[in-house]
């Protein structure tokens, strides 16, 4: 039987966040009145004109210099003509044959482009169905509408599904830390479509594609992408043919249906768009938008990986929440005596469940105390578990943790204290004791279970093993 | 008083108001009552009352027609079409504004082609304007309504657009002065868009004293439209007598066949005249000009058929059907525009649909620009080049109604320089069995100046005795 290979590229539009619309000086609004944040511009009036908002502009640039692409010394502006309710003047503007970036690459996929157009309207459809040509009656908001939009078409690089996550993963993690963008999916700040084939293993031809559309997490585009390359699979294995067509993913179950075909797909006749002049960035512009990049998620979890001996898994974690490598490094930077390894792993283990999605620079935890408080640890001041008790109160209330260990007598017992508890340990658990010596070695667990109770964890389980032995001659 | 004030041109009586002999109030009320007994059909709304004006401003609260295409702030605004019955923009366009500003008085909107699709203002959803020199004839268009208010005396003056021909056309028919500036010299903003990469709003007047002064009050650097441009130079009122040391081009390419006689005729003596004036005339080739109107009945329908599709009867305007969207869509669209409207919709769609967009649109995107370098090189030789600005004089009402093409024939001398986005004048240059002939002038980009200089110098060589009234 033929291996099949999938053959998958993403389409992923990314709404800017900039303070006002693509074409007009409406401010940009989530959750706001309907047509509360609209203009005889961005609502399609007669006689009004686009104006392409600068700072669109740069965003663009720094996506597109961020991903890797040539940038285009002229690019310009098209038409794309096709009627529909939420789409004032009967046509988008948008890019075309010349986009503001091309030829680019982010991680292990190539970049076929990148353009800035509008986002359309939203329209809402009154009636349980959802959709139009059902619906009782159809209203639009013009809020979204002229919302700036950047697309960023993959080469069709990606072969798995899981592949296809990753990569999402990482390109969300890339715009959200250059800080264009709110790369929300449930909010749609970030929406993915995907254009899936398949084809016979080590061929190098592409299959007949299709395009699935709009998944709105990453979980979806993962199922749904799987649903579709086993559909064309059972397809094609029984001799049939894929035919190109849009396809819709229902996640809630797991149906591929199918929203147009490629015959009555639109012809949006394109010709460049005569209001708007083209965008020719500026070598001061290309200058700006190339300071205005940071440490991109990539190269900061390989920096990690290479300079700070993190496992690739934790490097790419911190580096891919730009917020907790930040945390991480202002962390590290705070305490030099603390090990990396180990203090990434208190960030990623530890804090990441106590913050749940908040921003760690928000939290009452300083990156400073969790570093003393991870040297702490490592010194064998307090134990482990001492620890996670220090961590819960920094969360719950901030502080010092040296002063919480002090007013909260959290210090690991040693010394006479220590000695003390396990002679009673050894007194309260005389069976474990025979057992002991009798070489059963498991045995001594009651014995230091006992001196942990007895110390609410201030000791050190290594140390007390050594008195026990040394006490008991073995 | 009232026919005395009539007679006066808008620049003179904006003087008489700043020197404080006249009352800007009264002026604006012989107009606005000349206008409310308008028999020619030129007016779709008249003011019903005088709007402030700043004494010293220097339009000095001189009323003004407004072409219907301008957007007007709470004041209907229609461009002549059905599908914006009862529209009212919440805004005003720039043009109308900077002149608002600088005094001028809007009396009224005036009537025109459709979208401004036509040359004769038989287009219009509100009926056809007439002549004013001979009311069964056409005023033109698509500014019918402008030209013929200002040649009836409906009005002092009144803006226009003109995409391939709409001011200097019916200026021309009309016996007045009509000038389509440089593209990008006045902003687009609030021109309710024909198409876009060639409509200009310029002045239409009875002299070219007054086409400067109003010309100087329009131009400018807009932030709204991206495609307007600074001026490079001030606006300043003509005074030449003379052409001397001028070269002016003559380009026997456009003036072949389907030249009237009578308008030859005129022509001839204009030129004539240039010569006696002291300008040179001299043969100019422009190979391509005229594949002119070829190119542009493929271009402006393109542009157009995308600038009326936001007319859908979601927003505002008409809306027709049974509640279905594609009903909407379709009914409101049928019942919205107008038949020479729609031939242009669909032939602008056709030809950017796929697989035909290189052979239509492609190749007169290709031509326009040979036009261009046509141009360019000329005016390396040349300072202006003198046309007639119509084929023909002012014809009857409904002759040219059933054949688009003989109509479309309207704009042969006038289109190729819609193209090259050059300015160019038409000035009244005599009679032709009394009925008006323009003359055109054109230049390089932002040579209005020049333009108005030698017009002035030619209008008082010519002493046209313009107004009938």
């Amino acid at each position: 039987m033929t291996d099949f290979e999938p053959v998958i590229g993403l389409e992923i539009h990314v709404q800017l966040k900039t303070r006002t619309k693509m074409f007009c000086g409406c401010e940009l609004s989530f959750g706001a009145p309907p047509n509360t944040h609209t203009c005889p511009v961005c609502l399609g009036h007669p006689g009004t004109l686009p104006v392409t908002n600068a700072e669109a502009v740069h965003f663009g640039l720094m996506i597109a210099m961020a991903l890797d692409c040539t940038v285009a010394p002229r690019s310009i502006f098209h038409r794309k003509n096709y009627f529909y309710p939420d789409l004032p003047k009967g046509y988008q503007i948008s890019q075309y044959d010349i986009p503001l970036g091309r030829e680019g690459r982010l991680g292990d996929v190539r970049i076929h482009r990148v353009h800035l157009e509008e986002d359309a309207a939203k329209l809402v459809h009154a009636g349980s169905s959802g959709r139009m040509h059902t619906a009782e009656a159809s209203v639009v908001d013009f809020n979204r509408g002229g919302t700036p939009l950047v697309e960023i078409v993959s080469e069709p690089d990606i072969r798995t599904a899981h592949q296809a996550g990753d990569w999402l993963r990482l390109l969300r993690a890339t715009l959200k830390r250059i800080g264009v963008s709110d790369v929300n999916m449930e909010e749609g700040s970030l929406r993915c479509d995907a254009n899936i084939s398949i084809r016979p293993a080590g061929d190098s031809n592409f299959g007949v594609k299709t395009e699935l559309k709009n998944m709105n997490s990453f979980r979806f585009i993962e199922r749904g992408i799987e649903a579709e390359v086993a559909r064309q699979e059972s397809i094609l294995r029984d001799g049939g043919q894929v035919v190109q067509e849009t396809l819709h993913f229902d996640p809630s179950t797991g149906a591929i249906t199918s929203l147009r075909s490629k015959e009555e797909a639109h012809d949006y006749r394109y010709f460049p768009e005569p209001d708007l002049v083209p965008i020719a960035p500026t070598e001061a512009m290309l200058e700006r938008a190339r300071e205005a990049l940071p440490e991109l998620p990539a190269a900061r979890a390989e920096r990690f990986e290479r300079d700070l001996g993190l496992t690739a898994g934790t490097a790419k974690l911190l580096a891919f929440r730009g917020e907790l490598g930040d945390f991480f490094e202002d962390a590290l930077g705070a305490d030099g005596q603390v090990e990396p390894a180990t203090l990434a792993n208190w960030v990623t283990v530890e804090l990441v469940p106590r913050l749940g999605d908040a921003d760690p620079q928000e939290s009452k935890v300083e990156p400073r105390a969790l570093a003393r408080l991870v040297e702490l640890v490592s010194a064998k001041t307090i134990s482990q578990s001492a620890g996670k008790t220090v961590l819960d109160v920094l969360a719950a209330e901030g502080g010092d943790p040296e002063r919480i260990v002090q007013e909260r007598s959290l210090a690991m017992a040693g010394g006479d204290e220590l000695e003390g508890i396990v002679e009673r340990a050894l007194e309260a658990n005389p069976k474990a004791v025979e057992e002991l010596k009798g070489g059963k070695a498991k045995a001594i667990g009651a014995i230091v279970g006992f001196a942990m109770r007895e110390t609410k964890g201030r000791a050190d389980g290594g140390e007390v093993n050594r008195i026990v032995r040394e006490k008991l001659g073995l | 008083m009232s026919e005395d004030v009539v007679a006066l041109s808008a620049a003179q009586a904006a003087e008489r108001v700043r020197a404080g002999e006249l009352s800007a109030r009264e002026l604006f009320e012989v107009y606005r009552d000349r206008s409310a007994s308008d028999e020619l059909g030129v007016y779709l709304w008249v003011a019903e009352e005088a709007p402030e004006v700043v004494s010293d401003a220097p339009l000095g609260g001189v009323p003004l027609a407004v072409k219907d295409l301008f957007c007007t702030k709470d004041v209907p605004s229609t461009s002549g079409s059905r599908i914006l019955a009862g529209y009212t923009p919440p805004y005003t366009a720039t043009a109308v504004e900077n002149l608002v500003r600088a005094g001028a008085a809007m009396v009224g909107k005036t009537n025109m082609d459709e979208f401004a699709m036509g040359s004769s203002n038989e287009n219009s959803a509100y009926g056809p304007v007439r002549n004013p020199w001979d009311t069964s004839r056409v005023p033109g268009g698509s500014s019918g309504g402008s030209a013929a208010a200002v040649a009836a005396g409906l009005a002092p003056w009144a803006i226009g657009t003109d995409t391939g021909g709409s001011i200097r056309q019916p200026a021309a028919l009309c016996g007045i002065v009509g000038l389509k500036p440089t593209y990008g010299s006045v902003s687009r903003y609030g021109m309710i868009a024909f198409a876009s990469s060639l409509d200009q709003c310029g002045p239409l007047t009875r002299d070219v004293t007054d086409a400067a002064l109003l010309y100087r009050h329009m131009v400018g650097r807009d932030d709204c439209d991206s495609t307007s441009l600074q001026h490079p130079e001030e606006i300043r009122l003509p005074s030449s007598e003379s052409l001397e040391g001028l070269r002016f081009g003559v380009p026997p390419a456009l003036l072949g066949e389907g030249i009237e006689p009578g308008v030859r005729e005129v022509f001839d003596a204009t030129v004539a005249r240039v010569e006696e004036l002291g300008g040179l005339v001299e043969e100019v080739d422009l190979p391509s000009a005229t594949h002119g109107l070829s190119a542009y009945y493929v271009i402006a329908p393109a542009e157009a058929s995308a600038n009326l599709a936001r007319y859908d009867g979601v927003r505002y305007g008409l809306r027709s059907g049974n509640g279905d969207l594609t009903s909407m869509y379709e009914e409101t669209r049928h019942d919205g525009f107008g038949a020479e409207v729609k031939r242009r919709i669909m032939i602008g769609t056709y030809a950017l649909s796929s697989g035909y967009y290189d052979a239509y649109y492609g190749r007169a995107q290709r031509v326009r620009t040979k036009i261009a370098e046509d141009f360019r090189e000329a005016f390396e030789r040349v300072d202006l080049i003198l046309t007639p600005t119509s084929p023909t004089v002012a014809f009857e009402l409904g002759a040219r109604t059933k054949d688009p093409l003989a109509m479309y024939m309207s704009d042969f001398l006038t289109v190729p320089m819609s193209l090259a986005g050059l300015p160019a004048i038409s000035i009244p240059g005599g009679l032709s069995d009394g009925l008006p002939v323009g003359i055109q002038l054109a230049g390089p980009a932002f040579s209005e100046n020049r333009i108005m200089e030698a017009a002035y110098a030619l209008e008082q060589s010519i002493g046209f005795e313009g107004v009938p009234r």
